[in-house]
């Protein structure tokens, strides 16, 4: 028998379709973000709210992953902003390849700004890259502050935490600095906006931290 | 259960290598999984025997060295194994250290019997 040294990742397919879209959205200057929570976290309305917050010249984009119904992408669509479903058919993630079919008749050049919110699933969306420019995790208040140390590896992942639904902290026994410092201890520099969705506490932070990130990837884009 | 994908991805990269090996048969494939990796080593391990049960690479084992979370102490330079970003270093005590490793999920080698290596690898 002999042991013979092996290199790579396993999922070195997903990685390169995943760097060859991160090329094309870079030749394009489009920023992604690709959004994963548990199923009910707010997603969606996340999205809702973020959308309604642009004015229609935005060039802003949306594809929304589940595993089955066109129902999020209804509800996105109303926006009148372009929206795609990728429905799975049963699979619990996003991957790369899912991504490059459903752009192909879109113009990337006609985005600057792509939404993708994966399917409801705090593990597998962690392992598949998907281009994007970061991952941002939403926790709704109802989910029990010990997430981040269960699920570690997409809050390590992500760069910013949305801490939605917290018009029922009164209601629900969720120690929300418990639910930062966990998350931090997984994560050191996350960034962290508390929201509500519902009553729109906290969007206008989130709002301002998306711009912040358009501007700061529009900068490196000029610069190089 | 994206092990299943996952389990298939390691078996492609075996059926790639079987043909640098003709007339060989390769027995073991080796991967490591990081605790940060958001893999399941067990529900791996059983995905990866359902896929195999059945096909041309049987008998196909597969081992899985799973890697904690390591940072490297600032202050000593110390390599330790990490519960979370704050642990204190083994060595001096100190909190403060860089991630270091343990969001692995690559493969690792593979054991393989009879075989003629092909030319040119």
């Amino acid at each position: 028998m002999e042991r013979v040294p092996l290199e790579g990742k396993v999922l070195s397919e997903n990685d390169r379709i995943a760097a060859s879209l991160r090329a094309r959205f870079a030749e394009h200057n489009v920023l992604v973000l690709n959004f994963v929570s548990s199923p009910g976290s707010g997603k969606t309305s996340l999205l809702e709210r973020t959308l309604e917050s642009f004015d229609r010249s935005e060039r802003v984009a949306v594809l929304t992953g589940d595993i089955q119904t066109e129902n999020d992408a209804k509800r996105l669509a109303r926006s009148g902003f372009p929206v795609k479903q990728i429905t799975t058919g049963g699979t619990c993630h996003l991957d790369a390849r899912m991504i490059e079919r459903a752009l192909l008749n879109w113009r990337l050049e006609d985005i600057d700004l792509l939404l993708i919110e994966n399917v409801g699933n705090l593990v597998c969306p962690s392992s598949f890259d998907l281009g994007e420019a970061a991952k941002l995790v939403v926790l709704s208040v109802t989910e029990g502050e010990d997430k981040p140390l269960k699920y570690p590896s997409i809050f390590f992942k992500s760069e910013l935490l949305i801490l939605n639904k917290i018009d029922l902290l009164p209601y629900v026994p969720f120690d929300i600095a418990t639910a930062e410092e966990n998350s931090r201890s997984v994560h050191r520099n996350m960034e962290i906006v508390r929201v509500s969705c519902q009553t729109r506490e906290g969007i206008t932070e989130w709002l301002a931290w998306l711009e912040h990130k358009r501007n700061s990837s529009r900068l490196a884009a000029s610069a190089s | 259960m994206h092990e299943m994908g996952i389990a298939n991805s390691v078996l492609d990269a075996v059926r790639t290598e079987t043909r640098r090996f003709p007339g060989g048969h390769i027995y073991k494939v080796g991967i490591r999984i990081g605790a940060l990796a958001g893999v399941n080593p067990d529900a791996m391990s059983f995905c990866f025997e359902a896929l195999v049960h059945g096909t041309e690479l049987e008998p196909l084992a597969l081992e899985i060295e799973f890697c904690p979370r390591r940072h490297q102490c600032r202050a000593c330079g110390q390599s330790f194994t990490a519960a979370a970003e704050d642990s204190v270093c083994s060595a001096c005590g100190m909190t403060g250290s860089h991630f270091l490793g343990g969001d692995e999920l690559e493969l690792a080698y593979l054991e393989v019997e009879n075989g003629a290596r092909a030319a040119g690898r």
